[in-house]
C-alpha cells in the first residue's frame, strides 16, 4: 500500500493558522494589557483586542519575521485610535504638545518614596489620568518592558521622543502619587 | 553634567538605554548632587511599583477562549470533522480495492482543497463583515425598500442580486453594499435583528444547489448554502437560531419556485 496515500498535501490555509498561533497568540496577554490601558475599560479593551487580533490574521502575510510582539502591539495601538473615531471629535484630536507638557517642577519630599511604594491604587488611578501619549509610552515601557527602540517602533515616533516623553510620564506619576498623599494628609489632619 | 540635564537622562540610565560613557557621567554627578540621587531613588521606586503583578491586565479568559489553540482556527464546523475523516476511510479502502488506488489521492486531495478553499471563504466573510461595521463602511446605498436596493446594484454587478425585505419577519432590510468576497464582486445585502446586523454576501455559483452548513468563526455565526446558481454567506453576530430563523425567511419564497 503506497505511503504517500495517507499525506495530505500542505494546505495553505492551515499552515497559515499554525503560524499565526505560533508567532501573535501568546501575545495575547500584551494585546490586551496594551488595549486595556489605552481604553481604560474592560469592554472597550476587549473590542479592541479582539479587533487587532482579527487585524493581525488577516494582515498576517504582511508580518516578514522580527518581533511578532511589536508588530501585534503596533496593530493594537492603532487599532485602538482608529477605533475611536467613535467618540465625539473633541476628544478624538486630543493633541499632545510636547512643549507645553514641560517637566513638572519636583519637589523634594522625603518620604515621596514611600508613598510611591504604598498605595497601589492611587498609582493606577494616576496612570489612567496621564495623557494617552505618556500612557502609552510608560504601559509599553514599565508594564510591557519594551526597549526604547520598540516603542519608537510601535508608536512610530523617535526614540528621543520616547524618551522625554517617559521622563514627562514618571514625572507626572510621581507628582500626582505625592500630591494624593499629601491631600490626603492634610484631610486626615482636620 | 548640569542638573538639568541628568534630569532626563536619569530616566534613559533607569532604563539601560545610555552608553557606557554617559552612564559613567550621570552616575558621577549623582554621587556629588544630593537631589538628582533622591530622584532617581524616587523613580527606582516607582519603577517597582510598576511591576506589581495586579497592574498587568491579562486577557479575560473570553477573549483567551476565542483564540486558544484548542477552539480556534477556521471554522470548527460540523461538516469539517467528516470530511477530515473521508480521506483515512478512503485510503483504507484503497487497500484493498486496486481501483481505488489510484482514485484515493486524488480523491483526498480534491476534498481537503475544498475543505481549505470553505474555510477561507468563511474566514473572508466574517472579516469583511466585521469591517462593514467600522463607521461609513456598512452601506453604499441606505433605503428599507427592496425596489431602491435591487435596481441600485444594476449595472454594477454582471448579476441580478436577491433582494427581499424581511421586516415582516422580524430582519428588515436596511441596506446594500459592494463588497469583494473569495475573488468575487457579490452583493452585500444588511438586515438588522433588533441592534444586529446581519450580512447577507450573495454571487454566482454553478454547483449544484446545498442545504446549509452552519458554522462558527471567532464568535460570528456563518450560514452558506447555494440555491438557484447564486452562493449565499449569511455573517451574524446573533446567536445560530436567529441567524437561522433569517436564513429560512430568506429562502421562503425559494420554495416556491420562481415563476420564468
Amino acid at each position: 500500500m503506497p505511503a504517500d496515500l495517507h499525506r495530505i498535501p500542505p494546505d495553505p490555509h492551515a499552515a497559515r493558522s499554525a503560524s499565526f498561533e505560533a508567532h501573535v497568540l501568546p501575545h495575547l496577554d500584551a494585546a490586551y494589557n496594551l488595549a486595556r490601558w489605552l481604553a481604560r475599560d474592560d469592554a472597550d479593551a476587549q473590542d479592541v483586542a479582539q479587533e487587532a487580533m482579527l487585524r493581525a490574521f488577516r494582515y498576517f502575510d504582511s508580518f516578514h519575521g522580527g518581533d511578532a510582539r511589536v508588530w501585534l502591539l503596533a496593530i493594537v495601538r492603532n487599532t485602538y485610535y482608529s477605533l475611536r473615531m467613535k467618540t465625539p471629535p473633541d476628544a478624538l484630536h486630543e493633541t499632545f504638545d510636547d512643549e507645553v507638557h514641560t517637566l513638572v517642577d519636583e519637589q523634594p519630599s522625603p518620604e515621596a518614596r514611600t508613598l510611591i511604594a504604598m498605595d497601589i491604587g492611587s498609582l493606577q488611578a494616576a496612570l489612567e489620568n496621564l495623557p494617552h501619549p505618556l500612557r502609552e509610552a510608560i504601559v509599553l515601557r514599565e508594564l510591557e518592558e519594551c526597549s526604547y527602540k520598540e516603542i519608537a517602533s510601535i508608536t512610530g515616533q523617535k526614540i528621543g521622543t520616547v524618551m522625554s516623553r517617559l521622563a514627562r510620564a514618571r514625572e507626572r506619576l510621581k507628582a500626582e502619587l505625592t500630591r494624593h498623599s499629601t491631600e490626603a494628609r492634610r484631610h486626615d489632619v482636620q | 553634567m548640569m542638573c538639568n540635564d541628568a534630569r532626563l537622562l536619569v530616566h534613559a540610565y533607569l532604563d539601560d538605554e545610555l552608553d557606557a560613557a554617559q552612564s559613567v557621567a550621570i552616575t558621577r554627578h549623582m554621587q556629588g548632587c544630593a537631589s538628582c540621587a533622591a530622584n532617581y531613588a524616587d523613580y527606582v521606586q516607582l519603577h517597582k511599583s510598576l511591576k506589581q503583578p495586579s497592574l498587568y491586565r491579562r486577557a479575560p479568559s473570553a477573549l483567551r477562549e476565542q483564540w486558544s489553540t484548542s477552539t480556534s482556527m477556521p471554522a470548527p464546523s460540523r461538516n469539517r470533522v467528516t470530511v477530515r475523516r473521508a480521506p483515512t476511510a478512503l485510503a483504507m479502502a484503497a487497500g484493498f480495492a486496486a481501483a481505488l488506488l489510484l482514485a484515493a489521492p486524488l480523491w483526498v486531495y480534491t476534498s481537503s482543497q475544498r475543505n481549505a478553499e470553505t474555510n477561507q471563504v468563511i474566514g473572508e466573510a466574517v472579516s469583511s463583515h466585521i469591517r462593514s461595521m467600522q463607521p461609513e463602511h456598512l452601506m453604499d446605498v441606505v433605503s428599507t425598500d427592496q425596489h431602491t436596493v435591487k435596481p441600485w446594484f444594476d449595472g454594477k454587478l454582471d448579476f441580478s442580486p436577491k433582494v427581499k425585505d424581511l421586516a415582516g419577519e422580524g430582519f428588515p432590510l436596511v441596506g446594500g453594499r459592494l463588497d469583494a468576497l473569495d475573488g468575487h464582486s457579490v452583493a452585500a445585502l444588511i438586515y438588522k435583528r433588533h441592534l444586529h446586523i446581519i450580512n447577507l454576501y450573495q454571487w454566482p455559483d454553478s454547483s449544484a444547489a446545498s442545504s446549509e452548513e452552519a458554522s462558527q468563526w471567532r464568535g460570528y455565526n456563518v450560514i452558506r448554502w447555494t440555491a438557484s446558481n447564486m452562493r449565499y454567506v449569511a455573517v451574524s453576530d446573533v446567536n445560530e437560531g436567529e441567524l437561522q430563523q433569517f436564513v429560512l425567511a430568506f429562502q421562503n419564497d425559494a420554495a416556491t419556485p420562481p415563476m420564468r
